[in-house]
């Protein structure tokens, strides 16, 4: 008896849980199925269910969408670029703080960690201004560089973690047998490192991916900017059609959700730990 | 094992030693290169860059002098306490929730994670359209199952337009911290409630007794962080309400944004200044905390 009282207090809590994490999901799946008149109805479900707006999405059909594909590609393009370049910066950089004890490693580990902590929307003024100096403002390098920077600092703190834990005895063996540096690197250091290198990969993939704000700052070209930012212009109307646009944001939404529930096991406890640890 | 037994055999001769510690040094600078050139040209050169602006004694004149950013200060604050309070709240509660051993729960958790799984863009501007006072599908169900006609103005009353942001941004990143304490929870010795419920403990005495204070400093260092992390979040209220009604709902990470787009870059930069009092000590500390932990 305890026990079916139990399950069913959970069961009431489950509920409201449920509703509240997937009533906006829903909701953008709903109006992606909708008919632009069947939208403004605000029905659960939509009276007559159509997969016409992928259809205009796909032919690039609408405005809004015209350069969708590209918008796409873009997208794919930047976080593809970050997950690579911040993987080989970070790598590097844990290696030389944790295994080779480089001058100055401890304190870099520190600026970096504040630059983690720092909000993101306070660097983008600043990095926005600069980019202009640099002359690389509306270019994909651009946005590219400053997720690389934003990557970096986390993708450090998480491997060194990684690294520290291996144990020294590895190196000290390596370096009888005459291994120099790149040799433990090579053959000692990366081999081991692969599980978090995966996490820290995804990670930046993703936060690339993700970004709005340092797109919309950094990029202003319908051609070069990625597919959030495309997103976003359906805001300067007031009778956009909301349904093409939860239809292209339901596209956009599932890489991400993919990727996530693809590597849950290792993201969970890759991202949660250095968190949990302190 | 001690490093002395660890040291270089006694065969390897003073000169391979120092060598292998050139060698050492050598592709230790080297490899930091990478990192220190990205954190020079897209972190120390901006900030210096911002800093010098933001050394024009006539933009906080202008600051100040503008209703709007006296405004946004007491926004942000509101915020910042609500939004990260209620947000830990639930955690906390909702971690109790997600601890339970049953297949369902665990299945639920999957379902759970979703807003923290899925980008900000479509599902904010989901909840725009959602929450749309007019045809959103909140008001029209109001009106189908209660008769509401005038449902509330979710995004066009200030006080609810506000109230909204601080519930997207509860929505995206209550799963993250609801994790993060299951993941504490589950770090606590079950021998302990055990023992508590053999000699009669109640459910609420074994959270006061046991959960909490294993809990507490995880949950105060959460806090900490999210409350950094909260003055930052720019989507929540530019993709729900772009500060609006009428300019009444920025925050200072939308409001620097604004002055900026407005071609008011001085202004941008020196609001962002005045956040650094209330950042920087935050900062410091988190920075100390995690270093620590890392040793």
């Amino acid at each position: 008896m305890k026990k079916v009282l139990d399950e069913g207090k959970l069961i009431l809590i489950a509920i409201p849980v449920l509703i509240w994490t997937l009533l906006p999901i829903y909701h953008l799946f709903v109006l992606s199925i909708s008919t632009q008149e069947s939208m403004l109805a605000g029905k659960l479900w939509p009276e007559k269910p159509t997969l016409q707006n992928f259809q205009i999405v796909f032919n690039q059909q609408h405005y809004y969408l015209t350069n969708f594909w590209l918008q796409l590609f873009n997208s794919f393009l930047i976080a593809i670029a970050t997950g690579l370049l911040t993987l080989f910066i970070a790598t590097c950089a844990a290696f030389a703080i944790s295994r080779l004890k480089a001058p100055g490693g401890h304190s870099i580990m520190n600026f970096a960690l504040a630059t983690y902590l720092i909000p993101a929307a306070f660097l983008a003024i600043p990095m926005y201004k600069a980019m202009g100096t640099f002359g690389l403002l509306n270019t994909r390098i651009a946005l590219i560089l400053a997720m690389v920077a934003l990557a970096s600092p986390y993708a450090i703190w998480v491997l060194k973690q990684a690294s520290d834990k291996l144990p020294k005895e590895l190196d000290e063996a390596a370096i009888m047998d005459g291994a120099n540096s790149l040799q433990l690197f090579r053959l000692v250091y990366l081999p081991l490192m692969k599980p978090s290198m995966v996490v820290i990969g995804i990670y930046a993939l993703l936060l690339a991916w993700n970004e709005y704000l340092y797109a919309f700052l950094l990029l202003s070209s319908e051609k070069a900017v990625p597919l959030a930012v495309g997103l976003g212009l359906f805001l300067s109307a007031d009778d956009a059609p909301w349904n093409l646009l939860m239809t292209a944001g339901l596209i956009y939404a599932i890489p991400p959700a993919v990727i996530y529930y693809g590597f849950r096991k290792n993201m969970v406890t890759g991202l949660t730990a250095g968190a949990v640890k302190s | 094992m001690t490093t002395a037994a660890m040291a270089p055999p006694t065969t390897a001769s003073g000169d391979a030693t120092s060598g292998q510690a050139r060698d050492r040094v050598f592709w230790g600078v080297l490899m930091l290169a990478p990192y220190l050139l990205v954190f020079a040209v897209m972190v120390v050169y901006p900030v210096a860059y911002g800093l010098w602006l933001g050394l024009n004694w006539q933009s906080y004149k202008a600051l100040f002098a503008d209703p709007i950013f006296i405004r946004t200060l007491v926004n942000t604050v509101v915020f910042l306490f609500i939004a990260v309070n209620l947000k830990f709240l639930m955690a906390l509660f909702l971690s109790g929730f997600f601890v339970q051993q049953r297949a369902w729960v665990r299945f639920m958790l999957v379902l759970f994670i979703l807003p923290w799984a899925v980008p900000s863009i479509p599902t904010i501007l989901s909840f725009r359209v959602m929450l749309n006072p007019e045809n959103g599908m909140i008001n029209q169900q109001l009106f189908h199952w209660f008769g509401i006609v005038e449902g509330p103005g979710w995004l066009t009353d200030p006080t609810l337009a506000f109230a909204s942001s601080i519930l997207v941004h509860i929505w995206k990143s209550l799963p993250f911290w609801t994790l993060i304490l299951v993941t504490g929870r589950l770090a606590i010795a079950q021998d302990l409630y055990e023992a508590a419920s053999v000699d009669g403990a109640n459910k609420w005495q074994q959270f006061r007794f046991i959960t909490w204070p294993s809990l507490a400093t995880l949950y105060v260092t959460s806090t900490l962080l999210s409350m950094i992390w909260t003055l930052g979040d720019f989507n929540s209220v530019y993709l729900l309400t772009g500060g609006g009604p009428g300019d009444l709902n920025h925050v200072l990470a939308t409001l620097g944004i604004r002055y900026m787009r407005n071609n008011n870059l001085d202004l941008g930069i020196a609001s962002i200044i005045c956040a650094m009092p209330l950042i920087l000590p935050m900062v410091w500390f988190m920075v100390k905390r995690l270093s620590k932990g890392a040793e």
